[in-house]
């Protein structure tokens, strides 16, 4: 079941408008894919592995030229060799690894305040200040002075997300952010994306397998399946009233369905040996 | 803030670095003799330079008061040439006389001036007139088998004796 | 034919890794003039890269002197010529041994832990942030660490020949007797400053470009897997040491032919 979503052109802040992709000349990892994320709206997207989720996300960094189709953003085709465009966009937007990727040389309070540092010319006590606060937003004030060593990895989520949010970006970019984690991390983490999604106004886009978390903060999602397109979006009711199969199995977790269990093999008793291979 | 100590940390380096130059240019190389700010140039010709090089030194009693700048073939009297840069505060009477020397037994070569008598000193540019071409080892040796068969051939030797004079084989 | 078409598609792979080097290179230096307006980071890396490394240098050196004089003590005596001993000494640290031994072993030490760093931080998509955050990680990462190497080099090359005179003046004149005076005067008279020295100065500073220009390249295309890491630091080891010595052969003759 299709949404009958219909946004204006000045709602989509990002577009993807019949892209095809591949890492290299010989695979494709997305397939035609059509999708728009609405302004200041949290939006999910679903998926198992190898699906091509974190792809999009890519994309939209500019990181990789698409082979057919455009990425748009606010209307705007990304040309990947446009490095002034990339420059630009990329200060625009604030990207959460899956697992960080924090500067390990370099203490909590200097990662956040690398983009401070980089892009802006603010004094130290001006910096302090502004580190300090999006520690704090994230509940990790305290944790300022430790070294990237000395904290666990759901800490180091948490910094990695006040670096992302150190220049107050308009586009939050969530790649797995709650993989690994245990309930009550997964919940802080969720309330938080929420929350700054709200509080700043900004468009948040969160790549996830998990389901639950993600329909409790989303406002719509996208349910990708592994060629490398699109099988289901719209907001979490209509999806969790869909009939297609697929839909269903990937939302209820079953562990059989369009999406079989079993690598493909011969028949068991074939390799038991019970009956005579042909 | 670990900063300034590390920075503290590289200047130190960086002036270790500058005193092993130091130590490597001045104490252990020859940059402590002079390096032509204060010389004037003569040059010597020779019928055979032997294994004279560039920079090689001019000595004087032994002592260095020189160096070789420049060694050619002088295309019309095939003539070895070398120009010297002297240092400014020796001067050398105009019928002064240049050999090509050897230091040691087997050492490198250098050139040695003996001052002359001439109450006249060699003006920048002169070039030294009387001049003494490298030992040519072969002809050493020829000499003496030359002179040892003589010896043994007879009366009809004493022609055929000669002091090593400058010869011009090549070496 | 099926060779003939494998030996193809390696000249072609070799050609293109050329490219891709060189590409490499143009483009990390044309990083460098917006890299140095901060040159905080840079210090950092010859602090890094070249204190770091002044154990491993100046024992080497001195173990090298020991073993040099030593050595060309034995050879010389036979010709009554042990005299020398300081001027053969000086010339193969200054002219060969001290750009050449250095920069084998800053690439043992300093090259290999800037592959692994470089590396690591690729696999810990650190560098992917970075980009995504705006900031070249080629000016940011890369360049500093390329400028450190290419001062910390030289500085290491001067100090291992340094120490490994005094290491043989402790052999030869300490231990076996021979005259300090002529230890020293017969070398002085001997090294040229600017034939000897100077060439020895400039082929440390082509070293060091070599060095570190293959541990950042390796670090930065390292595939990001442990593996992967593991390759590329050994990749830059025994390419940086093959490239200097055949640097050194083609110096060496271009430096010290005799006229």
């Amino acid at each position: 079941m299709r949404s009958t979503r219909i946004l204006s052109a000045a709602d989509k802040l990002i577009e993807f408008d019949h892209v095809s992709f591949g890492y290299d000349p010989a695979s494709t990892v997305l397939r035609d894919i059509s999708a728009s994320f609405q302004r200041g709206k949290v939006t999910a997207i679903l998926g198992g592995s190898g699906c091509g989720k974190t792809t999009l996300l890519r994309l939209i960094g500019g990181v990789y030229p698409v082979r057919q189709g455009a990425v748009r953003i606010d209307g705007e085709a990304i040309d990947t060799r446009n490095a002034e465009q990339l420059y630009k966009l990329r200060r625009r937007l604030g990207m959460l690894f899956q697992f960080g990727a924090l500067f390990t040389d370099l203490s909590v309070f200097e990662n956040v305040a690398f983009p401070l540092r980089e892009h802006t010319d603010l004094d130290e006590t001006m910096i302090r200040d502004i580190v300090l606060m999006k520690l704090n937003a994230v509940g990790l004030r305290g944790a300022a002075p430790l070294r990237i060593s000395q904290i666990s990895g759901g800490m180091a989520r948490r910094v990695a997300l006040a670096r992302a949010i150190a220049l107050d970006p308009e586009l939050l970019l969530y790649d797995e952010p709650f993989t690994g984690l245990d309930p009550i991390a997964m919940g802080v983490t969720a309330n938080l994306i929420r929350k700054l999604n709200d509080a700043t106004g900004a468009t948040s886009l969160v790549v996830s397998h998990d389901v639950q978390e993600c329909f409790e903060i989303c406002d719509y999602a996208y349910i990708m399946a592994a060629p490398g397109v699109v099988i289901a979006h719209g907001r979490p009711e209509e999806l969790n009233a869909s009939d297609d199969p697929q839909v269903r199995q990937f939302i209820r977790g079953e562990p059989d369905g369009p999406v079989k269990f079993h690598y493909p093999a011969p028949p068991l008793a074939q390799d038991l040996g019970l009956t005579e291979s042909r | 803030m670990s900063k300034r100590s590390t920075e503290v940390l590289v200047g130190l380096f960086v002036l270790l670095g500058i005193a092993a130059l130091v130590f490597l240019a001045l104490r252990a190389a020859n940059l402590s003799s002079f390096n032509g700010a204060d010389t004037y140039t003569l040059v010597a010709k020779f019928d055979n330079i032997g294994g004279l090089k560039v920079r090689s030194p001019v000595r004087s009693a032994g002592v260095v008061v020189g160096r070789v700048t420049s060694i050619a073939l002088d295309p019309k009297s095939y003539q070895g040439v070398a120009k010297l840069d002297i240092d400014k505060s020796v001067q050398f009477p105009a019928d002064s006389s240049a050999r090509i020397l050897t230091s040691g037994l087997l050492g490198d070569q250098y050139i040695g001036l003996e001052a002359g008598g001439d109450e006249k000193m060699f003006a920048p540019g002169d070039t030294i007139k009387s001049t003494q071409s490298a030992v040519v080892l072969e002809s050493l040796i020829s000499q003496f088998l030359f002179n040892k068969a003589a010896d043994a051939g007879g009366p009809a030797a004493p022609a055929a004796t000669a002091a090593p004079a400058p010869s011009g084989a090549k070496k | 034919m099926e060779w003939l078409a494998a030996i193809g598609r390696h000249v072609i792979d070799v050609l293109r890794s050329l490219g891709h080097h060189a590409t490499f290179f143009w483009e990390l230096l044309r990083t460098l003039p917006a890299s140095l307006r901060r040159p905080s980071f840079a210090v950092a890396q010859v602090h890094a890269l070249g204190n770091l490394s002044l154990l491993v240098i100046l024992s080497s050196g001195l173990a090298v002197g020991f073993v040099l004089a030593l050595q060309t003590y034995y050879a010389l005596a036979t010709y009554g010529a042990a005299d020398s001993v300081g001027l053969v000494v000086n010339l193969s640290l200054v002219r060969e041994l001290g750009p050449v031994v250095t920069a084998l072993l800053f690439a043992g030490r300093a090259g290999t832990s800037l592959t692994a760093e470089i590396g690591l931080m690729k696999a810990g998509e650190q560098l992917s942030a970075m980009e995504l955050m705006a900031v070249d990680p080629k000016s940011r990462v890369l360049a500093p660490r390329f400028v450190g190497g290419i001062v910390a080099m030289p500085i290491l090359a001067l100090l291992f020949s340094a120490i490994g005179i005094l290491g043989a003046y402790v052999v030869a004149v300490l231990l076996i007797g021979l005259d300090p005076g002529n230890f020293w005067s017969i070398m002085e008279s001997g090294v040229d400053v600017r034939r000897d020295l100077g060439n020895g100065i400039i082929k440390s500073i082509v070293f060091g470009v070599i060095c570190s220009f293959v541990a950042v390249y390796q670090g930065f295309e390292a595939r990001p897997t442990p593996e992967g890491v593991a390759r590329a630091t050994t990749r830059t080891v025994v390419i940086s040491s093959l490239t200097v010595l055949a640097m050194d052969f083609v110096l060496t003759a271009l430096m010290f032919s005799t006229r």
